[in-house]
């Protein structure tokens, strides 16, 4: 899929995802190497988008499965169609058992969910397993054989090999550890803050009305509060909300009152709004 | 395998120090990573570097041993850099410059000029090295910051609101310096006395595997930041023991609800979920120096934890004991001032400093004692050092008669209880006594401890 680590940060680029020399390198290796790829990070910093990006770079279809607590076999694998089995079984009366029993379990009848759906078919995927901590111990389980093999077991049809492996990234907030099987099947890509220089550029690709001097300061004092002892640190989502509501505003500086009167958009956190005043001295007029 | 001769074998002794610091990297790994530095090739250091964490990590907390350890086996160079380093001061002067720009490149070669000129001591083959200690203590690179601030600040014109940020920033640039100092002093000994022993006892190991009763002040903060992810790691565990330990009765809508895709057939009965009872948790802390640091971190946690538990109520000890439970609530926002405040605050202390464990508690036995009921847990933190006093044991029994359980988790190395004025295997014999040593081994003992 791509030709060299610069290649894939043009790529990426050029969709409007701007990725660090680590993510570049990552992302490549997963395409040569043909493993999946574990993103974790904080919230806010771009891993499910980077998951989109490749998809768009590569012209793949994005399938999406979105763990939660509880997410179960039918939910990620696949799931017989019940009630049209049923349907299929009372239209047919005069059948032999024999010829109802093959039909019912035939492909018409799969409901395929995400994971069987990235494996099948010849055209390029992109499989987003997002908030992979979310989900139970026993879904991990289910999610080896995908990832080492590339294949899916359904008793009453054999197993489903992929004859085209899709591009995996697993995404997760560090919620619960996973486990060491599963780790060990993955590259693992963690993405952190953006260095200055690349949240600037981030700054002005998705907020292009910004002027150049006011992006630099909203990057800085982000910077600032990150090195602060914060409950929740701002995020690069939030960065750009900032940046965003700058512009709303109209602001074309920083001052005290504009500072402190968006502080909201950055902090989370009644604790941290005010740790953050004190530090940036706010109140000080 | 087309990787050149020589690159295997460096491989190879990489991942034997990576696996040295207790990461656990198998063969499948070290393939991969080969197979990485075969599609990545060796022109370009900072792709290896990221092509062969992604490869042989597995989690955020291990990538910064990784980062020197790689630095000790793909060495930026070999040797001293070209030129020798001029004088002290015109390397300021440089230095100074370097860091009002913020040129990362320039400052990682004024740190290699540095370390050359001001850091080598001894004078024989044997004796000899690099310290960065030296070469900081020369070079003083924190003098240079009022200096910098005026360059910047000379140079960016008008003063604007990002002005009251400035000095951090500049304070960070210099700790990176610091840092590159203390790199590349790393690979000139390492060049010297063999890589394997350097990567193995000069990088420092993740902080969840330090001891609490060693650990540096850093270390600790480092610690203290790992509290929150560390309560919600325990907290989603103790959420699945809860789930699994629920019996009930049926739950028929959800039964019923279910059997609609076995055709009206329940196959699979939905149990009625308990609703979850929330035990009491009771804290009794040494905070005396020798084991303040271990107590502080384990009190935080179990105060990001409360919401886990119906009451949690901590106490504290020196040789009085006193309740802190809202000394913890308030001091969330300021983790580092708790033991401060502790010390302030609460009356842990009568007459003298040192600890004793009769006296406290003989204390908490008698003025707490309603703290303590049957659904209650207690914890008790502390190395069990008596100072030579009585260590109280008839309090212990009563504590343990009258709570659900009784753990007493200690930070001292199992092989050295019982020596010196260690009671521990006297209070072992009355409750559960458990090796508490790293923040790693407290997780464990925690999320399995913890009643649900």
């Amino acid at each position: 899929m791509f030709t060299s680590v610069d290649d894939v940060s043009a790529r990426l680029a050029a969709t409007g995802y701007l990725a660090s020399p680590a993510v570049a390198t990552t992302v490549f290796l997963a395409d040569r190497l043909g493993k999946p790829l574990l993103v974790e990070g904080p919230a806010g910093v771009g891993k499910t988008e980077l998951a989109k990006a490749v998809a768009e770079v590569a012209q793949a279809r994005l399938v999406r499965l979105q763990c939660y607590e509880g997410v179960d076999e039918s939910r990620a694998l696949y799931e017989w169609n019940h009630a049209k089995q049923l349907l299929r079984i009372s239209a047919g009366r005069d059948e032999t058992w024999d010829e109802t029993r093959t039909d019912i379990f035939g492909e018409e009848f799969l409901l395929t969910r995400p994971l069987l759906t990235a494996i099948r078919g010849d055209d390029p995927k992109v499989l987003l397993i997002d908030e992979t901590d979310k989900a139970d111990v026993e879904v991990e389980g289910l999610l080896l054989e995908v990832l080492s093999d590339f294949q899916v077991t359904v008793p009453e049809l054999g197993t489903i090999t992929a004859t085209r492996r899709p591009f995996v990234v697993l995404t997760s907030n560090a919620s619960r550890e996973l486990s060491e099987a599963l780790r060990r099947r993955c590259l693992f890509l963690h993405i952190g803050f953006p260095d200055e220089e690349l949240e600037r550029r981030i700054v002005r690709l998705k907020v292009p009305g910004l002027d150049e001097a006011l992006a630099r300061s909203v990057v800085r004092v982000v910077g600032a509060l990150r090195a602060m002892d914060l409950r929740k640190v701002p995020s690069v989502a939030e960065t750009i909300d900032w940046a965003r509501t700058l512009l709303a505003l109209g602001a074309d500086t920083l001052d005290e009152s504009v500072v402190r009167s968006t502080l909201g958009v950055l902090l989370k956190h009644q604790d941290d709004v005010l740790k953050a005043t004190a530090k940036l001295d706010l109140d000080a007029l | 395998m087309t990787t050149p001769a020589g690159v295997a074998e460096r491989l190879t002794s990489l991942v034997g120090a990576l696996r040295a610091h207790g990461m656990r990297i198998g063969t499948g790994e070290s393939v991969d990573a080969a197979r990485a530095v075969e599609a990545l090739g060796l022109a370009d250091r900072e792709l290896l570097r990221e092509g062969l964490a992604a490869t042989l990590l597995h989690g955020t907390g291990q990538r910064q041993v990784f980062d020197p350890v790689f630095d000790l086996y793909f060495p930026r160079g070999v040797g001293g850099p070209e030129q020798p380093a001029a004088g002290r001061e015109d390397l300021r002067e440089r230095l100074a410059a370097a860091l009002a720009a913020d040129d990362r490149a320039l400052m990682l070669r004024l740190a290699a000029e540095a370390v050359d000129g001001f850091g080598g001591y001894g004078s024989s083959p044997e004796s000899d090295g690099w310290s960065s200690y030296q070469t900081l203590e020369r070079v003083r690179p924190q003098t240079l910051m009022a200096r910098v601030r005026d360059d910047v600040r000379a140079r960016g014109g008008a003063p604007g609101f990002t002005d009251r940020l400035l000095e951090d920033e500049v304070r960070r640039r210099i700790d990176a310096f610091r840092a590159m100092v203390a790199a590349e002093a790393r690979r000139r000994v390492a060049e010297r006395r063999g890589r394997d022993e350097i990567a193995r006892r000069g990088v420092r190991t993740t902080a969840d595997r330090v001891d609490f009763l060693f650990a540096g002040r850093d270390q600790l903060a480092e610690l203290r930041r790992t509290v929150q992810p560390l309560a919600r790691k325990l907290a989603t565990r103790l959420a699945a023991r809860r789930r699994r330990a629920s019996r009930g009765s049926i739950d028929l809508r959800r039964t019923l609800r279910g059997s609609l895709s076995t055709g009206g057939v329940p196959m699979r009965p939905v149990l009625r979920r308990r609703r979850p009872a929330r035990p009491e948790l009771v804290l009794l802390c040494d905070v005396s120096g020798s084991v303040s640091g271990f107590s502080d971190f384990t009190m935080l946690l179990v105060q990001a934890l409360h919401e886990q538990f119906s009451k949690v109520r901590v106490f504290a000890f020196v040789n009085r004991v006193d309740e802190v439970t809202g000394l913890l609530e308030r001091g969330a926002a300021d983790p580092e001032g708790l033991a401060a405040r502790i010390q302030g605050e609460a009356g842990v202390t009568g007459y003298h400093g040192s600890s004793d464990y009769g006296m406290a508690l003989g204390e908490f036995a008698e003025r707490y004692e309603e703290a303590v009921g049957p659904r209650t847990t207690v914890f008790v933190l502390g190395d069990a050092r008596t100072n030579m006093s009585d260590p109280g044991l008839p309090a212990v029994r009563r504590i343990a008669r009258r709570a659900r359980r009784v753990y007493w988790l200690n930070p001292e190395q199992r092989s050295r209880w019982g020596t010196g004025d260690s009671a521990a295997p006297a209070y072992a014999e009355l409750v559960e006594m458990h090796e508490c040593r790293t923040a790693r081994q407290l997780s464990a003992l925690v999320g399995r401890l913890l009643p649900v």
